[in-house]
């Protein structure tokens, strides 16, 4: 059973519907400790860094209880950005620390008209071997929507441009996340999504 | 690098698909489902629909095409017409929507702008602005365009952005249903003006269309309906078409 984290940042129900459509067994936990018997653990997220600090010490501490026991962890959205030290569009909310960096803010490019939000689909540039990414090739195109990302990391599986280069697919151990919505991706997501289930097996 | 996309849009009355020509003389053109299934083979990178005629029975009918549609695609939907209040558009977000778009309530209550993008996130929150060219400008309209609201859509299109505003959808009203083509200068017009994206609409009939709207319209997305609805348009030709104009599109 995998357990879909709801801490009010924006609605589920695009993710479980992609769940569903995979044939996962999921449930969405009414208290921490559920995380713990899960085998598998997603944050989702849409919208602001600083939803996440509704995930609190509870949440935390039964998160990083299950990542030590082996248990895989895949944040999406804002939900990788969690998994890092902290973000500049909430400063004050901590992240999970899972990786060593820090969010921050997308810069456009005027003369290139390169906007910020980065809203579209965009190009997975991949960075060597990664379980999320199985059967998929670089270039591969997913859909995003964020104002702020993630540094390129050693962590870092997949890497996507706009104006600069972010991470945009994280796998270390069972640490893994994604900057783009794999539930909005269309047959691409779907796959990413299906290779974190197989992980969680 | 970041793709243009392609947006169908359906305006859905009472759970049906139709389209009018220049806001009016609607015809029938299918079930929702079935035209999504469709276009998420095509690929179509975005789905909207648009409940024009926002009644109190339409809007339970909406939340069940929403339903429907959301269960057919796994792209992004947007969902428009008649939200008038935070709890319309939390129904339509609940309903499987990922964002949504303001038109006239925008202009009368701008405030539900910052009220939403701080609830669920600029990024679902899409300012729609219908407009035609009078004299030098680009003159905003509301009430499914029966009613000047006595703004400019660029002044407009920035202050949405200010308030909060992810995206603006421009649709041309002149070129509504007409397939003469977007209305270029007025997308350039806007879409230099802010830094959000911007969705080209209304006239969309051939692929060079489309090239023309990426190209000297300045537009990060544009949208038809018809063109897509009768299939009048492969959207895998046009998308062929737009990377031999060197235009990135997701193929």
């Amino acid at each position: 059973m995998i357990a879909l984290v709801d801490y009010g940042a924006g609605n589920l129900t695009s993710v479980r519907k992609a769940l569903t459509s995979l044939g996962a067994d999921f449930v969405v936990p009414s208290a921490p400790d559920e995380c713990r018997r899960a085998r598998g653990v997603i944050v989702p997220g849409v919208g602001n860094f600083g939803a996440t600090a509704r995930l609190d010490a509870p949440w935390r501490d039964a998160i990083s209880g299950a990542v030590k026991s082996g248990t895989p962890l895949f944040g999406i959205c804002v939900g990788m950005q969690w998994l890092f030290e902290g973000s500049d569009e909430a400063p004050d909310a901590i992240g999970f620390g899972a990786i060593a960096g820090r969010i921050t803010r997308l810069e456009g490019d005027a003369d290139q008209r390169l906007k910020v939000p980065h809203v579209g689909w965009n190009s997975l540039d991949f960075r060597g071997s990664a379980r999320l990414l199985k059967g998929l090739t670089s270039g591969a195109q997913v859909y995003f929507t964020h104002s702020f990302a993630a540094p390129v990391t050693p962590e870092c599986v997949a890497a996507t441009t706009h104006a600069n280069t972010f991470s945009s697919v994280v796998e270390r151990d069972n640490i893994f996340g994604v900057q783009f919505h794999p539930e909005k991706s269309g047959d691409a997501g779907l796959a990413i999504l299906r290779n974190f289930l197989e992980v969680c097996a | 690098m970041l793709t243009k996309r392609i947006i169908a849009c359906m305006d859905v009355r009472d759970g049906q698909v139709v389209k009018g020509v220049q806001f009016q003389q609607l015809r029938h053109a299918g079930d929702p489902a079935a035209l999504a299934r469709r276009y998420n083979v095509e690929g179509i990178d975005e789905v909207v629909v648009l409940d024009i005629t926002a009644t109190l029975e339409s809007r339970q009918a909406l939340a069940r095409t929403i339903n429907a549609v959301a269960h057919e695609i796994f792209l992004p939907l947007t969902v428009g017409g008649g939200i008038r209040s935070e709890d319309d558009a939390a129904a339509a977000i609940n309903a499987g929507a990922d964002k949504v778009s303001l038109n006239t309530a925008a202009l009368r209550q701008p405030e539900l702008i910052t009220t939403l993008a701080s609830r669920y996130g600029s990024q679902a929150v899409i300012v729609a602005i219908d407009a035609k060219r009078r004299d030098d400008g680009f003159a905003v309209y509301v009430r499914s365009g029966t009613t000047d609201a006595a703004r400019d859509a660029v002044a407009w299109a920035k202050e949405a952005e200010s308030r909060g505003a992810g995206e603006i959808l421009l649709t041309s009203m002149d070129r509504d249903g007409t397939k003469a083509g977007f209305d270029c200068e007025m997308t350039a017009a806007v879409s230099d003006a802010v830094d959000i994206p911007v969705i080209a609409s209304g006239g969309a009939g051939s692929v060079d269309h489309f090239a023309d709207v990426f190209t000297r319209g300045h537009a990060d997305a544009a949208l038809a309906a018809s063109i897509f609805h009768y299939a009048e348009s492969s959207v895998t030709e046009l998308k062929r078409h737009l990377r031999t104009h060197g235009i990135p599109v997701r193929l």
